[in-house]
């Protein structure tokens, strides 16, 4: 459960964003996360739901983006996506040199405030 | 007027150069006022873009940076509870004993019990007790490396918090990150918990000397770990025994 860490250190993020923008409410947080990012998106908003209320963002809508994996082969110079697994061969080569393009990302993409 | 009210906030005195330096920046708690345009009610966007992971990524970039500088090299160990971490340190650390110098950092919820195993004469142990995280982070390595006497040490082992989801999230200035897969375990654990597997720079499959008795399929659990980290060598060995080490100490070996 290290998604309530990351979801506080995003709230504190949030906050402070929305403090220098002299807002008083927090709306929307949209968050983009990788599916090999090792966190899992119903446990970051259940993370969220224990420590939103009595903040500025205790009503704001959770907004998570899914990012899917996707890999590039040097090799065949394409892209292809891991998709129902997260096999890294390349499915045309077979060859074990892909390079994860995305699918690491955790980020805090924006805030709506009023 | 008092002469002490004509000076500015924050007004610094004079140097050597004679020169007054007087500092407006507000202070950061400061909340500015709202844009000109900004309508009171009105929903306003504000791009940020910003990793979550941030802070833990700048502090596991000073790490690394501090223990490059210290010519250290650096291994985070991640599996689950009870795949082997700790015999691999052990019979690691016998092997290496005199050749290369070695220190440890130990992560648990709780106990020492690790760091007292693994203490070796001229091996510096460190236990990170975290209380309940699930995982190491890089500002707790730094804490642990304040602690640590690093004269002379070559190789420094990072044990993590026996987990296999969460570590992976976590970057704590390693040069590499070893997963260990034991045979006590299903051999498509790594099709189960991908992160900390694609992102292993080198795998280890422990307990090979129990495989045959468990019935434990080893050309399957090889091909599911070729699927998830294929440019990771894979080290099939058993910590208890010494079976297959030769090769995971030349590995250790060429990183110095």
């Amino acid at each position: 459960m290290h998604e309530l860490g990351i979801a506080e250190s995003a709230l504190a993020m949030v906050l402070t964003q929305a403090r220098k923008a002299g807002a008083s409410r927090v709306e929307q947080i949209v968050i983009r996360v990788g599916a090999l990012s090792g966190v899992d998106p119903e446990a970051l908003r259940f993370a969220f739901t224990a420590i939103l209320p009595g903040t500025a963002a205790a009503d704001a809508i959770l907004q998570i983006d899914p990012v899917p994996a996707v890999a590039y082969c040097p090799d065949c110079q394409h892209d292809f996506a891991l998709e129902d697994n997260f096999f890294m061969e390349c499915p045309t080569c077979g060859r074990p040199n892909a390079v994860l393009k995305t699918g690491r990302e955790l980020d805090l993409m924006r805030i709506e405030v009023t | 007027m008092p002469k002490k009210k004509t000076v500015p906030r924050r007004a610094k005195a004079a140097p050597a150069s004679g020169v007054i330096l007087v500092d407006v920046r507000e202070p950061d708690d400061a909340p500015p006022a709202p844009p000109g345009d900004a309508v009171p009610g009105m929903t306003r966007a504000i791009d940020l873009g910003v990793r979550l992971l941030d802070q833990n990524d700048r502090q596991a970039a000073a790490n690394r940076a501090l223990l490059h500088e210290r010519g250290i090299r650096t291994l985070n160990f991640v599996s689950s509870p009870g795949a082997g971490k700790t015999t691999l340190l052990e019979r690691t650390l016998a092997a290496l004993a005199g050749e290369v110098r070695c220190a440890v950092l130990v992560g648990d919820l709780e106990t020492d019990n690790d760091a007292r195993r693994l203490r070796r004469e001229g091996v510096p142990v460190a236990q990170i007790t975290t209380g309940g995280t699930c995982h190491l982070d890089a500002a707790m390595v730094a804490r642990g490396l304040a602690a640590l006497p690093l004269e002379g040490v070559r190789l420094l082992f990072v044990e993590n918090v026996g987990n296999l989801v969460c570590p992976a999230s976590f970057d704590l200035g390693e040069n590499r990150r070893i997963t260990l897969l034991s045979c006590t375990e299903g051999e498509d654990k790594p099709l189960k918990y991908p992160p900390i597997f694609t992102s292993a720079h080198a795998v280890i499959l422990n307990k090979i000397d129990v495989a045959a008795a468990l019935g434990f399929d080893r050309a399957a659990a090889t091909a599911n770990l070729r699927h998830m980290a294929p440019h990771a060598p894979i080290f099939e060995l058993s910590a208890r025994t010494g079976e297959g080490f030769d090769a995971w100490l030349a590995y250790l070996r060429a990183l110095l």
